[in-house]
């Protein structure tokens, strides 16, 4: 399986997009590639752009790996990827309001009603509650790959609380410190304005009561938290409060902050929380990250939360299966961005293909995430793939199965020099009351492995920058 | 800005304040011991460390005996004592990073550097040249970050949220010594011309970069009342009782203004600078220094806290 190579193609010719980078790389000598690969490491340890690995007591701040060499998107690709995201997006945000509200798609038998009565993410405290502007998915993430020159797949929609945002905006700034002379010679569509971007559609979801200047916060689980710089950094960018639960304290189903000059109303609550935290009187009632009474407030209508509750239900691996016809459904479009082929488990027929075939195929647990709980079919020995093969058979709804997509690749500097390697892309759709908003490119992730197909941070995936060039 | 936040920065500020107090008193204690033994005395030096750093009940649970070793460890590396120079300055980075923001970056800088390079420190065998300057290290990453602090922070709020928790610190700092020294102070036990109360007086002044001032303002030989008067009296002196209450006041006027709203730990720190203000060195020697240092200890905690339910909690 030959993988489509984002600056050669199918490894002949150069793509014209790449001309400049191609005569950058061969002018440049390796020595100062190396050198500024660790200046761009020194920078990221010295402001400490780190993400904590669980389960690694060890070293609980790491570095995610930065490649120097930029993956580049032309203008005309990026437009039409554009479209499809917003288009994916407006669908996510009408299924998730009609899931909570009149089911018409349930009606129409668009998706099976248990995929979603019985999903563990559907949360029966938002049944029939309007959230503000009627807006759920505020921030998605969603993953899309690329396997040919005109075809992008979506890989997994992302409408929790999607990160990676703030290295998609650091990538860019180690870029133009280390090489201004690439800058020079390509016109990179800037991603700076994002926080901008982001603090308008926070505002403009604030409840209807709240004043024309509301107050925003972003609320996380706190320092220990993986994506602890991630917040702390847009905090800062949006220039609003970094709070976590015990700042806040919610009083006749109003939230406030504590601050040194006593409580302070809080309108809109940008959450880094997963909705199971978020309010021990609600979900779990052990958890110490979150606010109680939050959820209270927020069905009185007195304050926002973004991403809404109970969003993971749209996100969810056996929903994404549906992702076309639910696309189809609210848009009355055809889908712009397909979705990679995917055999639902839950369905006996396509189960059957799964378990003959299991060395061939990605077999992914409906609920698991960042890269873990999978089998890689390719790549997996016997023992593995038997063992899968038990879960499988345990339990066929919990699984789904994709065939062993040839991801792109891009070249990529490495111990050996510069070689291609796999990539995925995730680019952040913002939807306001305003509409929505895209910056262009997004965070690319690449397999540093030789081979591999896993771009995940967690398990030693690392990023690059992205550019959308006028071309 | 956020109560939490505010907290923090006080507590980074005390943390990073009170690493640099256990360098100071490790220094001193180490000059005083490597005196030769016709100057020394009981050789009780290393546990009037431990007491002065203010943990004998968590080193008495740890280690038999207080020497020069035991000690070491204890007030520096040692993970298990909360108030190690180990965890003072992890602890100082850690509130640091959650509040990461509040802070310059330069600030950062010092306390993430910082936090870097004890590792290297932790891992060596150290003589006493490498100890040294371990101290001395340490002493300078306190003023790197005070000064950064001081140099790049805005005037407002979160600015003045830190310096009284330098200030705090400090005073209790300064108080402890002037405890734990109370005997040798007192001029009962005075023997006049005895060399061994000689050096232990210019460790007070050594443990708090003191001997040149002193000699300075008063133009004497070393006398435990003049001490006593440059630390607790002497608004001249930066680590004396009154000068830190001096600031105190000052800081939280500047809170009072900005927030429009004057309140309890406003008033209590206007009065115990008033206190000091009216008091003359004769008076606390007749009232009794340790019952007045006592008593100045629990005050200066109280106001920790008045500050704490007014504006942190």
């Amino acid at each position: 399986m030959v993988a489509f190579d984002e600056m050669t193609g199918s490894g002949t010719e150069l793509r014209p997009a790449y001309e400049a980078l191609d005569r950058w790389l061969k002018e440049a000598p390796p020595e100062t590639l190396a050198l500024r690969r660790s200046q761009a490491e020194l920078f990221f340890r010295r402001i400490g752009i780190t993400f904590a690995v669980y389960g690694d007591a060890e070293s609980t701040e790491r570095l995610i790996p930065f490649d120097i060499i930029p993956r580049v998107l032309t203008k005309p690709e990026w437009t039409k990827l554009e479209a499809g995201l917003r288009q994916r997006v407006t669908a996510l945000n009408m299924f998730l309001a009609d899931v909570y509200g009149p089911k018409e798609c349930l009606k129409a038998g668009i998706i099976p009603p248990d995929l979603v009565y019985r999903n563990a993410c559907y949360q029966l405290e938002m049944v029939d509650f309007k959230v503000p502007h009627g807006i759920y998915c505020h921030i998605a993430g969603i993953d899309v790959v690329r396997v040919d020159a005109d075809t992008f797949y979506v890989l997994e929609d992302n409408a929790r609380t999607p990160s990676g945002v703030s290295y998609m905006m650091e990538n860019r700034e180690v870029m133009l410190r280390l090489f201004p002379e690439l800058f020079a010679t390509h016109r990179v569509a800037p991603v700076d304005n994002y926080p901008d971007q982001l603090l308008a559609t926070l505002r403009s979801v604030a409840p209807r009561s709240a004043p024309s200047d509301p107050t925003i916060c972003l609320l996380t689980p706190g320092q220990y938290n993986s994506a602890f710089y991630e917040h702390s950094f847009l905090a800062d960018k949006l220039g609003v409060e970094l709070v976590e639960g015990s700042d806040l304290l919610v009083k006749d189903d109003v939230v406030y902050m504590r601050t040194t000059q006593g409580p302070k109303r809080v309108d809109v609550i940008y959450r880094r929380i997963d909705d199971d935290f978020i309010d021990p009187l609600v979900f779990r009632s052990d958890s110490v990250l979150g606010v109680p009474g939050i959820i209270g407030a927020y069905k009185a209508g007195n304050v926002t939360l973004a991403n809404a509750v109970g969003t993971g239900v749209a996100d969810d691996k056996a929903v994404y299966s549906y992702m076309p016809e639910i696309v189809k459904f609210f848009t009355g479009e055809e889908p712009i961005l397909k979705n990679v082929p995917t055999f639902r488990c839950r369905e006996p027929e396509a189960n059957a293909y799964v378990l003959d075939n299991l060395e061939k195929l990605v077999v992914k647990e409906v609920n698991g995430s960042g890269g873990y709980g999978m089998l890689v079919g390719p790549h997996a020995n016997k023992a593995q793939i038997e063992a899968f093969r038990r879960k499988l058979k345990a339990s066929p709804e919990g699984f789904i199965a994709q065939p062993t997509l040839a991801l792109s690749t891009c070249p990529t500097f490495v111990a050996s020099g510069v070689a291609p390697r796999h990539v995925d892309l995730r680019p952040y759709v913002l939807s306001g009351a305003n509409g929505i908003s895209c910056v262009p490119g997004g965070l690319t992730r690449v397999a540093l492995k030789e081979g591999s197909l896993v771009v995940n941070s967690s398990q030693g995936g690392g990023t690059k920058d992205t550019w959308v060039i006028d071309a | 800005m956020l109560s939490r936040t505010a907290d923090s920065l006080y507590w980074v500020s005390r943390y990073v304040e009170r690493a640099e107090y256990l360098a100071r008193i490790l220094d001193a204690t180490t000059r005083l011991t490597n005196l030769p033994s016709t100057y020394g005395g009981a050789g009780t030096e290393w546990q009037s460390a431990v007491s002065t750093a203010g943990c004998e009940d968590t080193f008495a649970q740890a280690y038999g005996e207080a020497n020069e070793r035991n000690v070491c460890d204890f007030l520096t590396f040692n993970p298990d004592n909360p108030s190690s120079i180990r965890n003072c300055l992890a602890q100082a980075r850690s509130n640091a990073r959650a509040v990461r923001t509040a802070l310059t970056s330069e600030m950062w800088d010092a306390l993430n550097g910082a936090w870097l390079e004890l590792q290297r420190f932790e891992k060596k065998r150290m003589d006493r040249e490498e100890f040294a300057r371990f101290l001395d290290w340490v002493k300078n990453v306190s003023l790197v970050f005070d000064g950064s602090a001081y140099r790049t922070m805005l005037r407002d709020d979160g600015y003045w949220f830190s310096r009284l928790g330098v200030y705090l610190e400090r005073a209790d700092n300064t108080a402890r010594i002037l405890d734990v020294k109370y005997h040798v102070l007192l001029p009962a036990n005075e023997q006049v011309g005895g060399s061994l109360d000689y050096f232990q007086w210019t460790t007070v002044l050594r443990e708090v970069s003191a001997l040149t001032a002193y000699h300075w303002v008063y133009r004497e030989a070393v006398k435990p009342i003049l001490i006593a008067d440059l630390l607790i009296l002497n608004r001249r002196m930066p680590r004396s009782l009154a000068a830190c209450y001096e600031s105190i006041s000052r800081f939280l006027d500047h809170l009072g203004d900005a927030y429009g709203r004057q309140g309890p730990a406003q008033r209590q720190a206007r009065k115990t600078l008033a206190g000091l203000s009216n008091t003359r060195i004769d008076d606390v020697f007749e009232h009794g220094l340790h019952e007045f240092i006592e008593e100045f200890i629990t005050e200066n905690n109280r106001l920790g806290n008045t500050i704490f339910e007014q504006y942190l909690q």
